[in-house]
């Protein structure tokens, strides 16, 4: 079922962390900037190189673990991620505990490339591995009538220091509409580089949707519930007004607190250059049709 | 007996001393950024650090009257120094959010307007100006009993500053309240009435 979206990947021989080019998304960043009229030639195509496994495993949002971005690489690693289930309840055929083992034996592992952006403005490039979230929607059976899916992160006050402080209303929780879940780009990542992801990355699985915030591709779940009401969302319980429930990059959405027309890249060092933010992360072309009349400064 | 001793050893400090010791903490950070020992983002970091001592200066600053009101600890000598050697902090967070973050003229003027946290910090560090530029004996001379109340627009800006802070964090966090509780703390101690009020308890 899984392969219904082709990145095609490129494995460099000689640094293969460094060097992964992504094809597809050369593709499509030509065209993005093409109907930006700034193209320099034809061949001027921006090349995807992922982010280091340093940049990516040292610099986080994970305010289970405390809300510096070195919090969570230093002490995620009492999280305990041997022997993990996701509880699958609400509109389902198939309700119940399942374990990772479970829910995704026999599904396609993917690799994909994908942009990472923060509404902090920042973002990276991340060489994802995991399953596409409908084939696992597909196996616990989505009842006709539902409309939505939210995910929870875990709670464990013993393993997670940041949660002694109200900073959220824990448990983390997110919340997608169901084209979108089923969307084929977004992603259950498990691995990173190939190596299962670190805690502080959201170990052993989390969501990714590479065209909204970060902070929507919620981590370490343990809980994915279908409903036909949307969701709550905790930075939009938080503060609504900054944070909407589609959460779409958007770089002519403002922000109160940050211009989204650009962004930095992580890793470029104390003279790296902003560069313009795409429109829905540069997933355009792939994505836009689900927002077809709707008004995206209001659907924010 | 030791507020005394501290009196006469403090005494022996030359003011120009803090004016080397007080910016290394930057000079060290911004080297750190040179060198990538700033984490994967240094510009944010720099950007951050620069601004964290900033408020730790001004704190220092006003704490110096209700530290000498209330122990006998006579620091007064260097106040000058502490809140000039913040300005420089001050400009340096603001200088590396136009040129290392920002790098954009017309981003920085939206910015500021459209912004309330980078507005508010950006009049904090407006109203220090005229602070740093009468810092200097010609000027408090010339100034007479305009002076302080000139400088007491510091109390403005250390409040502004830390509302920056406040407004910048996301969702409820703890460290901007107790920075902003800090600084009105030390504001209202200074108020002769509150002084007297507090004395006569």
């Amino acid at each position: 079922m899984a392969n219904r979206w082709k990145n095609n990947l490129l494995n460099s021989e000689i640094t293969p962390e460094v060097v992964w080019l992504n094809r597809r998304q050369i593709i499509s960043s030509a065209l993005s900037l093409g109907f930006c009229g700034t193209i320099a030639g034809p061949v001027s195509a921006e090349v995807l190189t992922p982010n280091s496994w340093e940049d990516i495993t040292s610099y986080n949002n994970y305010y289970e673990f405390g809300t510096g971005k070195g919090d969570p690489a230093a002490n995620a690693h009492n999280l305990k991620t041997e022997g993990w289930s996701i509880v699958v309840d609400g509109m389902v055929d198939n309700p119940g505990r399942y374990s990772l083992v479970e829910l995704l034996t026999g599904l396609t592992l993917e690799e994909r490339i994908y942009r990472f952006r923060c509404v902090e403005a920042w973002s990276m490039v991340v060489p994802w591995n995991g399953y596409e979230l409908k084939d696992i929607l597909d196996i616990v059976g989505v009842k006709p009538g539902a409309k939505f899916v939210s995910f929870e992160t875990a709670l464990r006050p013993d393993e997670m220091p940041g949660v002694k402080y109200n900073v959220l209303d824990w448990p983390y929780r997110e919340g997608l509409r169901l084209d979108e879940a089923m969307h084929p780009l977004t992603l259950m990542a498990t691995e990173i580089y190939g190596k299962p992801i670190p805690n502080q990355n959201g170990a052993p699985i989390r969501l990714v949707v590479p065209w909204k915030y970060g902070f929507k591709s919620i981590k370490s779940i343990v809980r994915i519930t279908l409903t036909d009401t949307e969701p709550q969302t905790s930075w939009n319980m938080s503060n609504s007004r900054e944070y909407g429930f589609y959460s779409n990059v958007n770089p002519t959405v403002n922000h109160p607190r940050w211009s989204q027309a650009s962004e930095r890249r992580i890793g470029g060092g104390l003279f790296a250059k902003r560069k313009p933010t795409l429109m829905f992360n540069g997933y355009e072309d792939e994505v836009a049709h689900l927002y077809d009349g709707m008004d995206l400064a209001k659907f924010y | 007996m030791i507020v005394q001793a501290l009196n006469v050893g403090f005494r022996k400090v030359p003011v120009w001393a803090l004016y080397i010791a007080l910016p290394v903490p930057g000079i060290v950070t911004f080297y750190l950024g040179l060198t990538g020992g700033l984490g994967a983002e240094p510009i944010t970091t720099l950007e951050q650090e620069l601004g964290g001592f900033t408020l730790k200066l001004l704190i220092l600053g006003l704490s110096i009257t209700p530290v000498l009101r209330f122990t006998g600890l006579n620091l007064l000598r260097f106040r000058r120094a502490i809140g000039v050697v913040a300005f420089t902090y001050v400009t340096a967070h603001f200088l590396t959010w136009l040129i290392l973050d920002l790098h954009n003229v017309n981003e920085i003027l939206v910015d500021i307007k459209k912004r309330p946290y980078v507005t508010v910090g950006f009049l904090s560090f407006l109203l220090l100006v005229p602070l740093v530029l009468t810092s200097n004996n010609w000027s408090v001379r010339r100034l007479g009993t305009f002076w302080p109340k000139l400088h007491s627009l510091v109390y403005v800006a250390a409040i502004l500053g830390g509302l920056h802070y406040i407004m910048l964090t996301k969702g409820f966090q703890l460290e901007p309240l107790i920075y902003m509780t800090v600084i009105i703390s030390f504001i209202a101690a200074r108020t002769p009435k509150w002084y007297r009020i507090w004395l006569r308890k």
